[in-house]
């Protein structure tokens, strides 16, 4: 019977030697939220895997110059506890929280939520309108991409064999900015996303959006950044010729499949209403006015 | 003793559950939970072909493995002959049960159990199932119900041929038999009627969905006894099972049944335990078996989903003069859905002259079908009351006004046969008429769903003791297992008998080796059947404690009174004596005539049937179909609450998994056949924050043929929902659903439709 080796290194070099001369699978450890079910089911048979917790720097928020660092280990519910990430990010923060329920929150990481490179993962649309980037280290060095270079497909990234992510960085935040999440699930909670999209706005003191990213989950084989959705908003107050707009680049940009969990028509359609609804969320925000959260 | 119109002091009060503690801190022993020293772990090897012949089993590697004790097939169990089995809960065959546990000659749905093995290890054993050689040869598989009734679908079975038509066909199909009910005449009454609603729907077979996957362990020792500890709806149905699908004595079989985490109708047969007997006989080892979910999924049986037309004719004034309804129910791949019920049920509830019911039995290649609360019944009112609604509307009528004009009432005859008698139906519709929720405006946005549900509830055979200890405290044993709380209303029937705190009587399920034959838990029948079986034995306690009185007073035993749980003089003539207490007599009984103890087993007839109505407000989000339940009133006639919050228990968790049925349940199959959602993510039952509150309103019509009034409860409350949900997202989006799950992507697309 084939063994199973768990290591839990207290420095990065030392992650990155275990990584880089293992025989067989390796796989990195976060939450284990994705990892543990997978290994369950026979899904994957890792030979190795490596527990980045005990690293340091890997769970903790910072702040450095105005942005905030991530740790990539960082459990949902610590991010969710942390106020200034609440007041910058509410967007990045709701869709985190989204993920499973109290418990799978005292585990779950947004690096495993975008390494697992789910299509339908819910912090990775908030993460790719956020313009996140996210520190990779490895045999060759450090690295630090835009979040939406890390996934290549269904359950595939770019990272190299030695490579993990160590952080994420989001950028300062100028006035009037803000973000917000919103997924369709046919139930209330604990379920997998249909279609999910992530939007961020600046505006001006008039309310007139002047940056803006928009990412769709759940519509085609990886999350997707929807440049046109969001041309439809740089310019443009949010009335209902712009929502329109909105809608309609959102519904060209979504290109999914028929599945259990939801039909081409349907999804292409709620990838429309979603990008409103999100829209409509993150323009009060970034504005002041007071939302809850998403669920 | 009949205690309706008496004054009650226990009987309708809510003590704490006794079986409560145990399971809320983990200490309930469920057959997973089992263990014995040297216990192996059976694993079983599934087919993942929808339909294909087994050419050849190929063992000898799997046996060959080390760690691996016993592996078996069908060869080790003796063929049956086709006889039909009174054991469980719905028709079933043993015959089919038994290739139903173990694949004989065609693995007949994708997860059909082909082999077994028992080793040391569970991983040990998924090893061997690895190695086990299957040759197949792949058959056409057909899975949708009318599909399979089509001159061309691939047969399931050659010696099926369709019973119930005349002349008896003389090829073998999938239709396993037609049923009709006929009463006056429908086409004439159609042709009286002034307005007409038809409808054709269609629903989804749904898993019961039970949180415990099933489970055993079992002992085949070298004398021949076999002990089984199994999670089940009726260890006495398990022994009968295991006996002849393996050719036993029941004298040989003890079982002994654990708590069970669910069963919903879906634990009335058996998957399990002969197979792990079978083993354990090859290898003379304990042997435990327990499903996954995905197993669980894969195999074992839901309700049948449906296909079904229906017509019905009504004068101006509501007067409903005919009613037809075709009704195709999926067997699952061996015959014996529900049908029969499902052609009683829908119509049962109203006063009809002119009735035609055509109910069809169809297999096809999925799992065979089991129980599940009501069976039938949910499916047929689903198109029964979705057609009332749309008369209503086409009337311009109240629905609940519709449904008082029809309404069943004691005397009225149904249309397959039997009279109703005792009934509160009528009592239902005033109680929903006087609600606040049904009083209320109906919200801005907001729809307002009314349905029905009917169902007969059964009696039976049930055995019940009970023991006065030795320091005067009770314990009442009986043979039914507890999935509803019958342990608390069990005791409290025998405390209030004997006139003690309900928390002085203890009341356990006893084994098949330690109780009289008791018929298992379903049919809403424990509270009614064993319920008074525990009465009688409980009286005859007391005839027994006067009997002790008297005899120490030196009294006749007529002189002798039974009150607040002592024995006093009947009067100033019977002479001046301290009155004699429960302990006091417990201690004297040595010389009394010794231990203290009554059983009594019944065939329990005069089950009175239970009615319901459930209203229910709905928005719909009209961009993603999403619906929300926003208020949901279910009220049900329950004859008597004995416990009232294990009734409300009932009733709002009937009405849970009716809101799954109707909004996001389904089977979703790959072109293979193959089941692609066998898992909780995808299997969508409602998770807490998709079920609001639901009031449960007890309406009181006691039923004369129980002691205490009470009528089975657990059955009725998951009828009505997927109409109730049904007629309110046809109020309050303008759209009949008439296929189930009505989930957001089909509202959504009927939304558009309707739209233009
Ligand atoms: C009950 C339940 C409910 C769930 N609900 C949701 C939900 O609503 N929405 C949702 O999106 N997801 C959901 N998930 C999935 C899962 O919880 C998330 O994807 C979560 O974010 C994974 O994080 P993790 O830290 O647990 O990942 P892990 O399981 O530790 O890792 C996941 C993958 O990422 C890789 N990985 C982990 N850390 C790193 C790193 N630092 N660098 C490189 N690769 C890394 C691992 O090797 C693995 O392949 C649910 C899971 C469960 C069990």
């Amino acid at each position: 019977m084939s063994g199973l080796s768990y290591a839990a290194p207290t420095s990065v070099d030392e992650a990155v030697k275990l990584l880089a001369g293992a025989s067989g699978l390796a796989k990195v450890l976060s939450g284990g939220t994705d990892l543990l079910v997978q290994m369950r089911s026979g899904r994957v048979k890792p030979d190795l895997i490596v527990d980045t917790k005990k690293i340091p720097g890997l769970i903790g928020i910072r702040e450095e110059n105005g942005s905030y660092v991530i740790g990539a280990a960082t459990p949902g519910a610590m991010v969710e506890a942390h106020a200034g990430m609440k007041a910058a990010w509410p967007g990045v923060v709701e869709a985190l929280d989204l993920i499973g329920s109290t418990q799978i929150q005292g585990r779950c990481t947004l690096a495993g939520n975008l390494c697992n490179a789910s299509p339908a993962a819910d912090s990775v649309p908030a993460l790719f309108a956020a313009g996140a980037t996210a520190v990779i280290v490895g045999g060759k060095g450090r690295r630090e991409v835009p979040v939406e270079q890390v996934p290549v497909g269904p359950g595939r990234t770019s990272l190299g064999k030695d490579e993990f992510i160590l952080e994420f960085r989001l950028p300062p935040r100028p006035a009037r900015s803000s973000d917000a999440y919103l997924r369709f699930i046919p139930r209330t909670e604990m379920d997998i996303a249909v279609v999910g999209c992530g939007i961020s706005v600046t505006l001006d003191d008039k309310g007139v959006c002047t940056t803006a990213r928009v990412a769709l989950g759940a519509v085609a084989p990886t999350v997707v950044l929807v440049p046109d959705a969001a041309q439809a908003l740089v310019g443009h107050k949010l009335d209902a010729d712009t929502l329109a707009k909105l809608d309609a680049a959102a519904q060209a940009a979504a290109k999914p499949i028929n599945d259990k969990r939801g039909t081409i028509e349907y999804r292409v359609k709620v990838a429309g209403v979603l990008a409103r609804r999100v829209a409509a969320i993150a323009f009060d925000r970034a504005q002041g006015f007071v939302n809850g959260k998403a669920h | 003793m009949n205690y309706i119109d008496t004054s009650l002091k226990v009987v309708g009060t809510r003590p704490i559950r006794p079986d409560g503690v145990d399971k809320v801190t983990g200490r309930a022993v469920f057959a997973a939970d089992t263990r014995a020293a040297g216990m192996l772990w059976g694993k079983v090897l599934r087919s993942p072909h929808a339909h294909a012949r087994i050419v050849s089993i190929d063992t000898s590697k799997a046996e060959a493995l080390a760690g691996v004790h016993a592996v078996v097939t069908a060869a080790d169990f003796p063929e049956i002959v086709s006889e039909e089995a009174f054991v469980g809960e719905g028709p079933m065959n043993f015959r089919d049960l038994s290739m139903n546990c173990m694949a004989r000659g065609k693995a007949l749905y994708e997860g059909h159990a082909l082999a077994a093995v028992a080793a040391t290890t569970q991983e040990i054993a998924d090893r061997a199932l690895a190695l086990i050689d299957v040759q197949y040869d792949v058959l056409p598989h057909v899975i949708d119900v009318e599909a399979a009734m089509a001159d061309d679908a691939p047969v399931l079975h050659d010696d099926l041929f369709t019973a119930g038509v005349d002349p008896a066909p003389t090829k073998p199909s999938n239709v396993a038999k037609v049923v009709t009910f006929r009463k006056g005449d429908a086409e004439a009454g159609f042709a009286e009627a002034d307005v007409i609603v038809e409808g054709r729907y269609t629903t989804q077979p749904v898993h019961q969905a039970y949180i415990e996957p099933h489970a055993c362990m079992a002992t085949y020792a070298p004398d021949g006894q076999v002990s089984i500890h199994s999670s089940s709806q009726g260890h006495f149905m398990v022994r009968a099972y295991t006996a002849k699908l393996l050719g036993l004595n029941l004298s040989n079989i003890r079982v002994n049944p654990a708590e069970i985490g669910g069963g919903f109708g879906g634990k009335t047969l058996v998957y399990l335990e002969p197979v792990a007997v079978a083993l354990s006989r090859k290898c003379g080892r304990t042997v435990k078996m327990q499903m996954t979910r995905e197993e669980v999924f894969r195999a074992s049986g839901p309700t049948s989903g449906a296909a079904m037309e229906i017509k019905i004719g009504a004068k101006k004034d509501g007067t409903i003069v005919a009613a037809k309804q075709i009704l195709k129910y999926q067997a699952g791949a061996f015959p014996g859905s529900p049908i029969g019920p499902g052609c009683m049920c829908g119509f049962a509830m109203y006063d009809l002259p002119n009735v035609d019911v055509v109910g069809y039995d169809v297999v096809s290649n999925r799992p065979k079908v089991a129980a599940y609360r009501a069976p039938g019944a949910p499916i047929t009112s689903f198109a029964v009351e979705c057609a009332l609604d749309d008369l209503a509307l086409k009337l311009d009528l109240d629905p609940l006004t519709l449904r008082e004009k029809n309404a069943a009432k004691n005397g009225t005859k149904t249309h397959y046969g039997p009279t109703h008698h005792n009934i509160g139906f009528t009592a239902v519709l005033d109680a929903v008429k006087a609600h606040p929720h049904w009083k209320s405006p109906v919200k801005e946005g907001q729809g307002r769903g009314l349905a029905c549900g009917f169902w007969f509830n059964i009696g039976g055979e049930s055995s019940a003791q009970v023991h006065v200890n030795e320091d005067g405290t009770v314990t009442a044993a009986t043979g039914s297992p507890d999935i509803g709380g019958s342990r608390a209303s069990i005791g409290m029937m025998v405390a209030e008998v004997l006139g003690v705190p309900p928390t002085t009587v203890r009341t356990i399920v006893a084994d098949t080796a330690s109780i009289g034959f008791t018929f298992l838990t379903g049919g809403s029948r424990v509270t009614f059947a064993t319920g008074m079986a525990a009465t009688q034995a409980a009286e005859k306690v007391v005839e027994d404690l006067k009997r002790r009185a008297a005899q120490t007073w030196e009294i006749p035993v007529e002189a002798v009174e039974w009150k607040d749980g002592k024995a006093y003089p009947a009067g100033s003539n019977a002479g001046a004596f301290e009155p004699l207490d429960l302990a006091t007599l417990a201690l004297k009984s040595p010389r009394t005539g010794g231990p203290i103890i009554a059983e009594v087993s019944v065939n329990a007839q005069g089950a009175g049937p239970g009615f319901g109505a459930h209203i229910c407000d709905v928005s719909v989000d009209r961009e993603t179909g999403q619906v929300t339940i926003e208020r949901y009133t279910a009220v049900q006639d329950v004859g008597k609450a004995i416990h009232p919050s294990y009734v409300e228990g009932q009733i709002q968790g009937g009405a849970a998994q009716g809101i799954g049925w109707a909004l996001n349940e389904e089977y979703i199959y790959n072109d293979k056949g193959q089941m692609e959602n066998p898992g909780f993510l995808d299997y969508r039952v409602p998770v807490a924050s998709d079920v609001p509150m639901i009031e449960a309103v007890l309406v009181e019509v006691p039923n004369p043929r129980h002691p205490f009034g009470a009528r089975g409860v657990g059955e009725v409350p998951i009828i009505p929902p997927m109409a109730a949900i049904g007629n309110a997202i046809r109020r309050a989006a303008g759209v009949r659903m008439h296929d189930l799950p009505m989930s957001p992507p089909k509202l959504r697309a009927a939304l558009d439709a309707a739209s233009g």
